[in-house]
């Protein structure tokens, strides 16, 4: 696994100009739980989950990597790891030379870490002393912190939300206050485990634009897990694909279409008639699924919805109808389907 | 070498311990201080923001100092009908009484809010705390910090005064030094049990309940003189979990009585060794149960 393939040309901050720094470094790591399971009134089993199985890649500073697969394929076990909330069970990882499980807090200088669930910052606090705290603690000069607040401030439009307490803000509206908490204290990597889970799209493209503009100026190195194909493809020159804790997929994502079974990925057109019928038939699609009334309908995601809609409509009785863009899922199943 | 190619898994295992012993003092005290600052600096924030509503914090400080003041309203009852307990008098109960109080007080006050780690590792916002550059500890003791628990420590203290007050002791230099050493070393061992109860629950859920048995539960008791307890009870409290340190074994001295297990007097004066004592296992249980959370995830 090398980093032979898409690695972002934005920023190259070689040091000696032999190539771009190493800054994130993991071989051959491992992760296995110990699960214990009620087997009857008091025995209880215990058996071995393999989480994460052998994982090795290096990331470059400057890159934006996006970091993808099916819910509880270890991709945030692993940012757990690099980010020294949780010890490998086996294998080597560096974070910009510091080992994440043994010097946490000296790690915690060097990292921002946002993630979509849950909060960083205090919730019963107005977001601005959240950020005043967040100074402190991190010993943030306070010039620099001026500067770094007044960016995130005017750039995630937090001017209105600053006094407002974490728990008054809507999800997205957190998810920015949340963002800019981790880039006051100037991390080398921004780990962003699923940041627009839950926003509207309005909100999903603040943060992406908001991302971007942070690679390309300050060189910071994301990645990011998420489930939206949207944010691999506006924001990551290089995506990794994890399944069952293994990485099945390290390029760029285009490639990753390419490695799906028809080359370009599709979208799907929910059709709810207003009775059962046999599958329709229309150019430019095909049916892949019915189920009484509802029939799914693939067509490539480069061609317009707009000639198949009226086309069904001019010769089906239509009740309903919705456009399914294509997700991760769909991408990985096909790249399996491909494969095999 | 091949040792240690052979072994890893050995190797993992030694690795808390030499942590905890091996990593040298400087590593300690630079662990500790940045613990300090983290949590005076987290500490100052939720007093800033608890007086930004003074008069709800004056009511609520009146209030818990109400409450627990009522405890000992009905020790005061009890003694309208009975001359002493356990041939104690109403004020030398009051020396225990008080010294117990403002001890728990003390450690609820600075290490209560530890009590809520239980539900944080449920629902995985200790994960938050991980990423930051300050001791879990120290994050964990001063969430939510609530000064509002300071009405314990001032009830406690104010019936301690009252009991001085009212005590017929000869009051030697010893004894007056004795007053405060019992307090706060009384409060480092509830202290140190409240640790240890914030470890455990890395392990069982329900682990705040045992640990509220023997801060809460060790109080009421240490509220009323030995005398009137079985000798087994005491042999515990004194030799298993040495709460009778809290504040029996010192008052016992100050009130010239003699120990009911027959304890030198130099035990009333051993409570700061006792107290530091329990730290060890305390401190050890806290990063045995640090080092699961980060092995087993949420």
């Amino acid at each position: 696994m090398g980093v032979d393939a898409g690695v972002d040309a934005g920023v190259d901050a070689g040091v000696d100009g032999g190539g771009p720094e190493v800054l994130i470094e993991l071989h051959g790591v491992e992760k296995v739980f110990a699960v214990r399971r009620r087997a009857g009134l008091l025995r209880r089993e215990k058996h071995q989950v393999r989480a994460v199985d052998g994982i090795s890649f290096e990331v470059a500073r400057g890159e934006v990597v996006g970091y993808i697969g099916p819910n509880g394929a270890g991709k945030s076990t692993t940012v757990k790891m690099l980010t020294g909330i949780l010890t490998p069970s086996a294998g080597r990882l560096r974070v910009a030379g510091i080992d994440p499980a043994r010097e946490r807090m000296r790690l915690a200088h060097r990292i921002g870490v946002v993630f979509g669930q849950r909060t960083t910052l205090w919730w019963d606090l107005p977001l601005k002393d959240s950020y005043g705290l967040m100074r402190r603690l991190y010993r943030i000069p306070r010039a620099r912190f001026a500067e770094n607040l007044e960016r995130c401030v005017d750039r995630l439009d937090l001017g209105p939300l600053l006094d407002v307490p974490v728990r008054q803000l809507s999800l997205g509206q957190r998810m920015r206050g949340d963002i800019a908490a981790a880039l006051l204290h100037d991390p080398e990597v921004l780990y962003l485990d699923e940041p627009t889970i839950g926003l509207d799209v309005v909100s999903k493209a603040k943060v992406r634009e908001f991302l971007r503009q942070l690679n390309a100026e300050r060189g910071t190195t994301v990645l990011l897990t998420t489930h939206d194909l949207q944010d691999i493809e506006q924001l990551c020159g290089r995506v990794m694909v994890i399944d069952h804790g293994r990485l099945v997929y390290d390029g760029t994502p285009a490639g990753l279409h390419a490695a799906g079974a028809a080359g370009e990925s599709e979208r799907m057109l929910v059709l709810h008639l207003e009775r059962e019928l046999p599958a329709v038939c229309v150019e430019g699609a095909r049916v892949v699924k019915v189920e009484g009334p509802r029939q799914w309908l693939a067509f490539p995601a480069g061609a317009s919805a707009a000639p198949l809609v009226a086309q069904v409509a001019a010769r089906y009785p239509l009740s309903d109808l919705s456009v399914r863009e294509p997700d991760i899922e769909d991408v990985i199943a096909r790249m399996y389907a491909g494969r095999g | 070498m091949a040792e240690e190619v052979l072994v890893p898994a050995a190797r993992r295992d030694a690795e808390p311990i030499r942590r905890a012993f091996g990593a040298g003092a400087a590593g300690w005290w630079g662990r500790a201080g940045a613990g300090l600052r983290g949590y005076r600096l987290i500490v100052g924030m939720w007093i800033r923001s608890t007086m930004a509503y003074r008069a709800s914090f004056v009511l609520a400080v009146c209030g818990n100092a109400a409450i627990t003041f009522l405890d000992f309203v009905a020790i005061s009852i009890m003694f309208t009908h009975v001359d002493a307990l356990g041939g104690f008098t109403l004020p030398e109960t009051a020396l225990l009484y008080g010294s117990a109080s403002a001890s728990l007080g003390l450690a609820d006050l600075l290490l209560g809010s530890s009590e809520r780690i239980g539900s944080r590792i449920r629902d995985g916002s200790l994960d938050t705390m991980l990423v930051r550059p300050v001791p879990v500890l120290a994050q964990v003791a001063a969430d939510r910090f609530a000064l509002r628990r300071v009405g314990r420590v001032v009830q406690g203290l104010a019936v301690l005064a009252w009991a001085v007050s009212r005590l017929e002791v000869e009051w030697t230099a010893a004894k007056v030094l004795l007053l405060p050493v019992m307090v706060v070393a009384g409060a480092a061992i509830f202290a140190a049990v409240l640790v240890a109860g914030a470890a455990f629950q890395f392990v069982a859920g329900d682990a705040a309940e045992v640990q509220n048995s023997f801060t809460y539960g060790g109080n009421t008791m240490l509220q009323y003189p030995p005398t009137v307890f079985a000798k087994e009870l005491l042999r515990g409290v004194t030799f298993v979990v040495p709460l009778a340190f809290v504040n029996w074994l010192p008052a016992l001295y100050v009130l010239g009585r003699p120990d009911p297990l027959g304890l030198p007097d130099w035990a009333a004066f051993a409570s700061p060794a006792v107290a530091l004592a329990l730290f060890v296992p305390a401190s050890l249980a806290w990063r045995a149960g640090l080092r699961s959370y980060r092995s087993t995830g949420s």
